[in-house]
């Protein structure tokens, strides 16, 4: 059935037709429960040809990873395939017994996890468990499939392979890690390589490298490659091929820049507007939200299982569940209304809004919190008998910044830079150990404990982890109520009351207000920690990464449900993350921070584009940005941030820099060069000379095309 | 590894001697006076000061103390008033017969529970799992003097399959002790077997859902070698530690025991000079139970780092 759109020819399209080489056709996957038998993966094709990479994205209950693990058979015991066809170079994998399937483990088909360090042995050296592969699969001796370890491992460009080989797991990076893995999956050649969410765990800078090492792979390995990831980012810069999942089966499927740029199903569409657009201006916007949440297989509706979430729903989409069908070429949909699904850039305009920032006029707004030359030094423990000096981690080295008030301060910087220890050190959590922090222009005393109460309840805090933040025995109501009665001296109706507002303006119904936390959701349980950091009214909330660890669409409407209570009640925020899309989609100012350092710091446009800092230049190149047609800078870190420990000399920052300059980054540290605006970075490089290397800006023009 | 060795002989050492204070101070407050015990209720009060110059109870605390530990470590561990025969030799006799016992509960104990606590884990939430889970609780609550009897009602009385007393002549050489050990050995090993049971158990649940157990399988090797390779290495660890910490139990164990079958071994030597108010041989015997359990805890720990090289590199 030909579309009534015009489709563009698929780049792919070459000379000799590629070998389909996994072939899934029609897949169920059941698990037996405690709740009766559920459906997790219904009815599933795809195909993956040699040479190509397939993207699997979905958000956390999709069933992405059981689809790729039920395929090549490897499911908990009480998981069955029931139905369909797994073919890999033609051979049925259904049918084979379990001695046939470990002879394809391993040898035709190769796996790369989320967590590298969690997926190899503790205690075996790393030499050993790699050349494990070669000496079931390539009937090496030990010798010879130690030498081919080190052979892979150089071909991931692991440096020192030698020394790497007898080390334990612990002692490497993640990022070197993550390489052991993929050289121990791809030690046989095999025909499969399935990676799932490679990249999540790393932090964004060693990420970068990894794809880009997975990218130079795909060139020199003919595997055919299973992607599993929930970031629509990542599979830009890595997949040919996207097949969009939710709860259990495929909504679309699409060569990767047709997928991006003409969206046939709602389900995407929405997707890509939760993510923040990279685009710095001082205007905000509200992102895409998808209302309500991903059915459980056991209670799908009975129409189109996405209809009850959808914007473009009509009575007949109740009805009967459509098939995935042709909508063009080589593109799948299972809407039946994918004519009227409108261009990513047209939905975002319709369904989203600006925000009335108030007026953003230079120096309009007052300074809320100064932070003032800031140090949080640690002592380090002693040796008994050794290390006899004591040594110092200096987490925060001399921080200075202010928050004005209603704004919104980012701070980015990868894991080990400081950056949660700054807010920690402005809300007293851990003592400042020098510098100056005020409030409103009173000073504040380091710790907690001898603040006054009533500068107790201006700052509050939001978590990263709200499963550990709030008490699993303490009802949500309890929670929220808490710092009413204890900071806001309400007595406990009128307690009961206010919470149950805050409820309503954090959009949860307010019968949640008897639930456990183990009842919630993690989008529902961090809507509860912003609430009852709301509770106290603060003047200042500190979110330490409170969107990372949850879903793209829970995520899009977090940032949504923080801006919109920003503007009602003119809050400042501190947000930290390592994620530069959301810092630079909810923060008027930006602060950089590397090594408990600033290395950037200025109105959120002006840090993001040049002139930058060089650490600021090499995360933007890193971060990977949900749109095809941008281009990024080839600009990669190496290594990971030193300890604190060891902080280098002069500038700290030049034992990684791309931009260093010689004997004067080792010797000097560098002056605080200024900006237009309020915009400061750290830097030998003047800032005309910076701005001149980074001529060539981020986000290229849209017009040229993926790479 | 040596500066870690080093460093935990050092706590061993400290451990010995908070717990030799303790173990004279205790014994000083006990009632009864000694010289009373020793002489009878009918001595005169100049007899008894003779003997309190003679064993050194006229002295401030702390040179008593001081002297009892510089004898202790020399070697003279004094003559039991009570049998009046030097205590060193009839310590390390008792000890030898209760490291008989202990031995054969161990060699019980521990490959059984390891072996058990597996098949649990690998055949885990089936029939044998609960089986094997219930039957090891039932053993846990079950005190020694209890199953003791219940073992020597069957077995001895009831089958005649092993003696009811175990009163050998301490000198028996392990050959012919040991129809006479079996079934004390089994009432020491029940309650650690349990132990033993649940912590392998638990702990191998938790390293075969380890993603690393994961990747071993799908690197495609055999079930057994992925066992024996990735899991075991593992999974043993909080077993061996488990074992160790046992010894104590154990020790507690072989009194009660020991008593159960009036057998010639230190636990009873222990109550026997608990019974007598024998301080020397008190102090003697309880010190050297602290040593062997501290040894036997430093063993452990090694062992646990020489499998675990996070611990190792430190």
């Amino acid at each position: 059935m030909e579309a009534t759109t015009p489709v563009q020819t698929p780049p792919a399209a070459g000379p000799a037709a590629p070998r389909p080489v996994f072939e899934v056709e029609g897949l169920h996957i059941d698990y037996t429960t405690e709740l009766g038998v559920l459906h997790a993966v219904r009815n599933v094709s795809l195909t993956v040809h040699e040479h190509e990479s397939f993207g699997i994205v979905g958000e956390s209950g999709s069933g992405k990873s059981t689809l790729a693990m039920g395929a090549i058979r490897y499911l908990a015991s009480n998981g069955k395939v029931t139905e369909g066809s797994v073919r890999l170079n033609g051979v049925e994998l259904l049918g084979l017994s379990s001695k046939e399937l470990r002879e394809l483990w391993g040898s035709r088909i190769g796996v790369v996890y989320q967590s590298p360090l969690s997926a190899l042995n503790p205690s075996i050296v790393i030499g050993k468990q790699l050349a494990e592969v070669a000496r079931q699969h390539l009937g090496m001796d030990r010798a010879a499939a130690l030498a081919r370890v080190a052979e892979m491992l150089a071909k991931v460009a692991m440096p020192d392979p030698e020394a790497v080989i007898k080390r334990y797991p612990h002692q490497l990076s993640g990022g070197m890690l993550q390489r052991c893995v993929i050289a121990m999956a791809l030690m046989t050649d095999p025909s499969l390589l399935i990676m799932d969410e490679p990249t999540t765990a790393l932090d964004v800078t060693t990420q970068a490298v990894v794809l880009d090492l997975v990218a130079d792979l795909k060139r020199e390995f003919a595997s055919a490659i299973l992607y599993i990831t929930h970031d629509l980012g990542v599979i830009t810069k890595i997949c040919d091929r996207v097949g969009v999942m939710y709860a259990g089966e495929f909504m679309e499927q699409a060569e990767l820049h047709e997928l991006f740029k003409r969206p046939r199903h709602p389900y995407t569409l929405d997707l890509l507007g939760c993510v923040p657009h990279f685009d710095p201006t001082p205007q905000k916007r509200s992102l895409v939200t998808i209302p309500g949440a991903i059915p459980r297989v056991d209670e799908l509706p009975p129409g189109c299982i996405f209809a009850p979430r959808c914007s473009f729903v009509e009575p007949a989409c109740t009805t009967a569940r459509p098939p995935l069908a042709e909508v063009g070429e080589a593109h799948l949909s299972a809407c039946r209304r994918w004519r009227i699904v409108p261009p990513p850039e047209e939905h975002l305009r319709a369904a989203t809004e600006a925000l009335a920032t108030a007026e953003t006029a230079e120096g309009g707004k007052a300074t809320l919190v100064e932070v003032d030359d800031v140090l949080v030094h640690f002592k380090a423990a002693r040796g008994l008998i050794r290390n006899r000096e004591q040594r110092l981690i200096r987490a925060v080295d001399g921080v200075s910044l202010d928050v004005r008030s209603g704004e919104t301060l980012g701070i980015v910087g990868e894991s080990g830079s400081g950056k949660t220890t700054v807010a920690r050190a402005i809300i007293g959590l851990t003592p400042a150990t020098g510098g100056k922090i005020s409030l409103s222009g009173r000073l504040l005393e380091p710790s907690t404990g001898r603040r006054p109460r009533s500068s107790l309840r201006e700052i509050q805090m939001v978590f990263q982890n709200p499963d550990a933040s709030l008490n699993p025995t303490r009802s949500v109501g309890d929670a929220i109520m808490r710092p009413l009665t204890l900071l806001g001296g309400l007595g406990r109706q009128a307690a009961k009351e206010k919470a149950e507002n805050l409820l309503r303006a954090v959009s949860l119904p307010a019968s949640y207000f008897e639930r456990l936390p183990h009842e919630l959701s993690g989008g529902e349980k961090q809507r509860v920690a912003i609430a009852r950091a709301f509770a106290a009214e603060p003047q200042l909330i500190l979110c330490d990464e409170p969107i990372s660890s949850l879903d793209v669409s829970v995520q899009g409407s977090l940032m949504n449900l923080l801006m919109r209570l920003q503007l009602e009640q003119q809050t400042s925020y501190v947000f930290i993350s390592h994620d530069l899309s959301a810092v630079q989609h909810l923060s008027d100012a930006i602060a950089v921070v590397y090594l408990g350092r600033i290395m950037e710091l200025g109105d959120a446009v002006r840090v993001l584009t040049p002139p930058s800092h060089p650490y600021t230049e090499a995360l933007l190149s890193a971060v990977p940005l949900a749109d095809p047609d941008v281009k990024q800078k080839p600009i990669r870190l190496s290594g990971s941030v030193p300890s604190a420990m060891d902080v280098p000399s002069g500038c700290r920052f030049h034992p990684r820099c791309p931009r260093f300059l010689g004997d004067i980054c080792v010797e000097q540290e560098p002056p605080w060069r200024e900006g237009e605006g309020e915009h400061r970075i750290y830097c030998h490089i003047p800032l005309d000379e910076l701005a001149r290397l980074q001529a060539e800006t981020l986000v290229l023009n849209p017009e040229e095309g993926g790479a | 590894m040596l500066r870690f060795i080093l460093r935990r002989l050092g706590f061993m050492v400290v451990t010995v001697i908070l717990a030799s204070i303790i173990i004279f101070w205790a014994t000083t407050i006990l009632p009864g006076d000694v010289a009373t015990m020793v002489l009878g209720r009918y001595a005169t009060q100049q007899a008894k000061d003779t003997l309190r110059t003679e064993l050194g109870l006229d002295k401030p605390i702390a040179v008593q103390y001081t002297t009892w530990l510089g004898k202790y470590v020399r070697g003279d561990w004094g003559t039991s008033v009570s049998t009046d025969t030097a205590v060193r030799p009839v310590v390390f006799q008792r000890l030898r017969n209760s490291f008989m016992l202990a031995i054969v509960a161990f060699a019980l104990y521990v490959p059984l529970g390891i072996l058990l606590g597996l098949i649990a884990a690998l055949r885990r939430n089936t029939w044998v799992d609960n089986a094997i889970s219930v039957g090891s609780l039932a053993f846990i609550g079950l005190p020694e003097f209890v199953s003791g009897v219940i073992l020597i009602t069957i077995f001895a009385v009831q089958l005649h399959w092993f003696p009811a007393q175990s009163a050998i002549d301490p000198q028996s050489s392990f050959v012919a002790a040991f129809p006479y050990l079996i079934l004390p050995a089994i009432t020491v090993a029940l309650t650690s077997l349990a132990y033993v049971i649940r912590m392998t158990r638990s702990s191998t649940v938790d390293v075969l859902q380890m993603d690393y157990v994961r990747t071993a399988n799908l690197k495609g090797l055999s079930p057994s070698r992925v066992l024996f390779t990735h899991v075991l290495r593992n999974s043993l660890l909080p077993t061996i530690t488990v074992v160790a910490i046992g010894i104590g139990w154990l020790i507690g164990g072989l009194i009660v025991t020991e008593a159960v079958y009036a057998y010639p071994g230190i636990g009873r030597l222990l109550l026997f000079a608990i019974q007598r108010r024998d301080l020397q041989l008190i102090q003697s015997t309880a010190l050297l139970i602290v040593i062997i359990y501290v040894v036997a805890n430093l063993v452990a720990d090694i062992l646990y780092a020489v499998l675990n090289p996070r611990i190792r590199y430190n």
